[in-house]
């Protein structure tokens, strides 16, 4: 067994055991990994976030446990002194010394702090390590305690403008001061950087370009900095963000051979001047360069991890420091060479100052090649022309439209389809995962699905930018093996939901038995019977008392099962809107039947408890006093929240509670492919979260505002604006064309916001078909809701009203007598069920 | 709790001893369940007309100890007839009882017999 010393626990060197646990020769070799920091190694890259989340653990890579359960000892918070090379040990800060067969390098780098005078001063921080974060955000508390809110950072590169992102979120007014005379001169030419700059200040904050630091001023703490052009800038804390050092103390002490500006030299096997010892990451000196990006660090760990097996991949010969992030809420990418300025190159440039949008691509004069580029303020085209430029692909006929899209006629992706490109292609760069690797998964039938993938090949696992690459050959794999994803709805109906609503439609199916005997096969299932029970709902307006056997469970008996298999009751209560006598009849059935009350969030009340037999006998008592089901069972529209609006309320422009009680009127009863929930708010304060509902009406001067597609729930979603201030009549038009072009194209149990997203063309195009009528449907639309408004019947009426109907509700087909199993406990002043 | 599950076990059909009318054919909804009462044991009944099979089981989800497989949708799994429990889906095959979820659970079924458009369940007790 080979012993190998990993010294340095940071992104690099986390990479390289994960890639070592994962190798087949893993059992030859025992692994100890050296981290100075306390903390397992975490993702610097999204080091800004950790202002914004609860806790450091979120920034781990992985947790202590993944390293003993692969069998790597971990040892934070010591740091190596010493490297003896002749007897291949090295040594602690508390004299214990390890032996190795291999040794490797993954150090990093430091901060650069620039040598000014001052710089010891209080306030005065660097950028690395969540430690330098917590020091900057205690020194923030301080200085806000003391009326102090102006930060500066010192640099105006990549990690300079994360810092200044991460004070902003700190509440403090903050400046930028940077050497050159543009910002991320690395990447940026002039024109981007004057984008980016303009994009910056609109945020708030200041940039100074073409600033030499003089000196730190201040009695204990910083408070002003002083520059070569005589002039100064306040400043209650400076960050120092101005570049890396690698951490190459080590190799410098034991001999191995370091560049003249700091880093360990390495060969393309990643090998130092001394053939036991590997560097790889920030500190490694490859081809001159100190590369400081996670993608290079990542190859040249797996590099590493091969050779010590034994294998003979080698690090390519030249790095690709192309980069796509997002600094201070800006899209900025760059790629290739973004600067290249000869006779043999043409740059295409697009800017649009309104917009804050900057490309510009270099492409080989004779327009065969694409060399590089930048993007500012919308890096959506990235994922395209990185791998046009990488795989040194054919260019379009006119290369202009790579950064403006194909003007006039179809718009088509200057790539065509993803499975065009070379297998080669290197798809993950993060993770380097080619193309033919994530073909090759799916292929080879280990993978089948996107999540698969993701677990296999790592591809998109850590920035995720490739995600939409990923997806997409994903599916176009699966489509070329002739494994079309298609969703049916289950084992017993080969058919999408919206094929299935189409075929009840065109065939005039009246019944799941004839749907069943037409298209389908078996008795059906708990799948497909809900959805089919659905679009019966939807093209026929039937209740769910006429085929009351296919309706989900709660449908069936037109209640909300809990826990102990007793019902809650929901009646309509539209607009939330309620008189004090039916209050007064809510609460004396709850008193009645013993039953547990609760507000729920759409405005109504819950009462929770009432047994299967006690159903109708309730509803009779609450149908007399003027209510109707709320439909809270079923897959179907639950309730338009509003606020009080401008009949109350001192800032209402509309009358909210009118237009809710209108909406919910409308379109109770209609079921769908999922619940639908609404909202009218008289204000922009919007106290009725109708952007949080499928869909919201919100009032501006001069009408409704119409937004939809929003959800709570897991993955909340606000819903997006389709069209601004319409009138009463337009609003509720456009209302009715949504619901049902969204009713008829959903999959089954897929809510608005999903649906949305999958939808082509998205809010655009949904735009287009609601508002512009593009498909010429408009009116069909319409007509479809306004047949379905005309035919709801509150169906608890029709139920109680029918003996045959209320057999259903009859707790034993052989015995009047009730379930007595049923238990229930005290709980503050009402019960609730004996828990599981 | 587990007490409730004792009182529940399979009987197959040549086994029953008693046999125990519970109902007429029409006082069962199709295609879907019902509950009926046998001294402590509550039994659900399901009659599906595709193939006109009836089948029994317990009225006891074995997942949370409630009493609703009755009011579950019913089914079939690659042909084998089935219950869905109303409260988290778990689903058992009304011909053994088997879960075909894959989990451990596993519910009584009983036999059931039609005469002269009358029903009756098969007890051994």
């Amino acid at each position: 067994m080979k012993k190998v010393i990993v010294i340095g626990n940071g992104m690099v060197g986390y990479k390289f055991c994960e890639k070592l646990a994962a190798h087949p020769l893993r059992d030859q070799f025992e692994l100890v990994v050296f981290g100075e920091e306390f903390r397992p190694a975490y993702d610097r890259v999204h080091l800004s976030e950790y202002f914004t989340l609860d806790s450091a653990d979120k920034l781990l890579l992985a947790s202590s446990d993944w390293y003993a359960e692969n069998n790597i000892v971990l040892r934070t918070g010591e740091m190596i002194t010493s490297i003896e090379t002749e007897t291949k040990r090295v040594f602690t800060h508390k004299h214990d010394y390890f032996e190795y067969d291999y040794l490797i390098l993954a150090t990093g780098s430091a901060p650069f702090v620039p040598n000014i005078k001052g710089v010891d001063k209080q306030g005065v921080f660097v950028y690395r390590t969540i430690e330098d974060l917590d020091a900057i955000k205690d020194y923030t508390d301080k200085l806000k305690q003391e009326g102090k809110f102006k930060a500066s950072v010192l640099g105006g590169g990549l990690l300079g403008l994360e810092a200044a992102n991460a004070a902003k979120e700190l509440g403090l007014q903050t400046d930028v001061i940077e050497f050159a005379p543009r910002l991320m001169p690395r990447q940026l030419d002039k024109a981007a950087s004057d984008m980016l700059q303009s994009k910056i200040e609109s945020l708030g904050m200041k940039i100074h370009l073409g600033k030499n630091s003089k000196e730190i001023v201040g009695e204990e703490g910083i408070e002003k900095i002083d520059f070569a052009d005589e002039t100064s800038l306040q400043t209650d804390m400076l960050i120092i963000s101005a570049g890396i050092r690698p951490r190459d103390e080590l190799a410098v002490k034991c001999g191995l051979r370091t560049g003249e500006r700091g880093g360990v030299y390495v060969n393309n096997k990643m090998e130092t001047s001394d053939p036991a010892i590997y560097a790889i990451g920030e500190v490694a000196l490859y081809n001159n360069g100190i590369y400081g990006l996670v993608a290079p660090g990542y190859e040249m760990a797996g590099v590493a991890v091969d050779q010590i097996a034994g294998g003979e991949k080698l690090m390519s010969p030249s790095i690709d420091m192309s980069t796509q992030l997002k600094l201070v809420g800006t899209e900025v990418a760059s790629f290739g060479d973004p600067f290249i300025e000869n006779d043999e190159i043409t740059a295409i440039v697009y800017e649009n100052k309104q917009r804050g949008v900057y490309k510009r691509i270099n492409i080989a004069k004779d327009g065969s090649k694409l060399l590089g580029g930048i993007m500012v303020g919308d890096s959506s085209d990235y994922n395209t022309l990185f791998q046009l430029y990488i795989n040194a692909m054919k260019l379009p006929e006119n290369p202009e439209d790579l950064i403006l899209g194909s003007r006039g006629g179809e718009s088509k992706s200057a790539l065509g389809s993803v499975l065009d490109l070379p297998d080669t292609a290197q798809i993950c760069s993060c993770e380097a995962v080619s193309k033919g690797t994530i073909c090759d998964s799916i292929t080879s039938g280990a993978c089948c699905t996107f999540s698969d993938v993701v677990k296999s090949t790592k591809a998109s696992s850590s920035c995720g930018g490739c995600k939409p690459m990923v997806t997409d050959l994903v599916s176009a794999t699966l489509k070329s093996m002739g494994q079309e994803v298609k969703e049916t709805i289950c084992e017993h109906f080969e058919y999408s939901r919206q094929e299935m609503y189409d075929l009840v439609k065109l065939h005039s199916i009246m019944n799941f038995d004839e749907a069943l005997d037409r298209h389908g096969k078996g008795h059906g299932c708990e799948s497909c019977k809900p959805v089919l029970a659905s679009i019966f709902a939807s093209i026929y307006m039937e209740t769910a008392n006429r085929q009351a056997p296919i309706q989900d469970s709660n449908d069936r008996f037109l209640a909300n099962i809990q826990r102990n298999g007793t019902y809650s009751v929901v009646p309509r209560v539209p607009g939330g809107e309620i008189t004090p006598d039916k209050l007064m009849v809510l609460g004396q059935v709850a008193k009645k039947y013993d039953l547990y009350t609760k507000i729920t969030g759409g405005q109504r009340i819950d009462l929770f408890g009432a047994q299967l037999h006690e159903l109708p006998m309730i509803w009779k008592e609450l149908i007399d006093a003027g209510f109707e089901s709320g439909h809270a069972y079923g897959k179907s529209l639950r309730t338009v929240k509003s606020c009080v609006g401008s009949t109350w309320c001192r800032f209402g422009l509309h009358d909210s509670v009118s237009f809710a009680i209108r909406i919910e009127d409308r379109y109770k009863g209609l079921r769908s492919p999922h619940k639908l929930k609404g909202g009218v708010s008289g204000c922009i304060r919007e106290c009725a979260e109708a952007r949080g509902k499928d869909f919201g009406v919100i009032a501006v001067e001069g009408g409704w505002n119409l937004f939809v597609c929003g959800n709570g729930g897991a993955t909340p979603k606000h819903a997006i604006l389709l069209a601004e201030k319409l009138d009463d009549d337009t609003c509720i038009k456009y209302l009715d064309r949504f619901l049902v072009y969204y009713i008829r194209t959903a999959a089954p149990l897929q809510r608005t916001a999903p649906w949305l997203d999958k939808l082509e063309g998205g809010i655009e195009y949904l735009k287009k078909v609601v508002v512009e009528d593009s498909l010429g449907i408009g009116e069909e639309l319409e007509a479809e809701m306004q047949e379905l408004v005309n035919q709801y019947a509150c169906e608890w009426k029709e139920a109680i009203e029918d003996p045959q109907m209320m057999k259903r509700f009859k707790p034993f087909v052989n015995s009047e007598e009730k379930d007595e199993s049923l238990v229930f406990v005290p709980m503050r002043d009402q019960k609730m069920p004996r828990p599981w | 709790m587990e007490e409730l599950l004792k009182n529940y076990q399979s009987v197959a059909d040549q086994h029953a001893i008693h046999w125990i009318k519970v109902g007429q054919t029409g006082d069962f909804p199709e295609n879907a369940g019902a509950c009926v009462k046998y001294n402590a044991k509550q039994i659900a009944v399901y009659h599906f007309t595709r193939t006109n099979s009836w089948y029994a089981c317990q009225n006891l989800c074995p997942h949370k100890m409630e009493m609703v497989l009755s009011r579950g949708m019913t089914g079939d799994s690659q042909g084998i007839p089935k219950v869905a429990c109303p409260l988290h889906k778990k689903t058992f095959s009304l011909e053994d009882g088997s879960n075909l979820n894959g989990e451990d659970y596993s519910i009584a079924t009983y036999p059931v017999r039609i005469q002269e458009g009358n029903v009756y369940i098969g007890f051994v007790d």
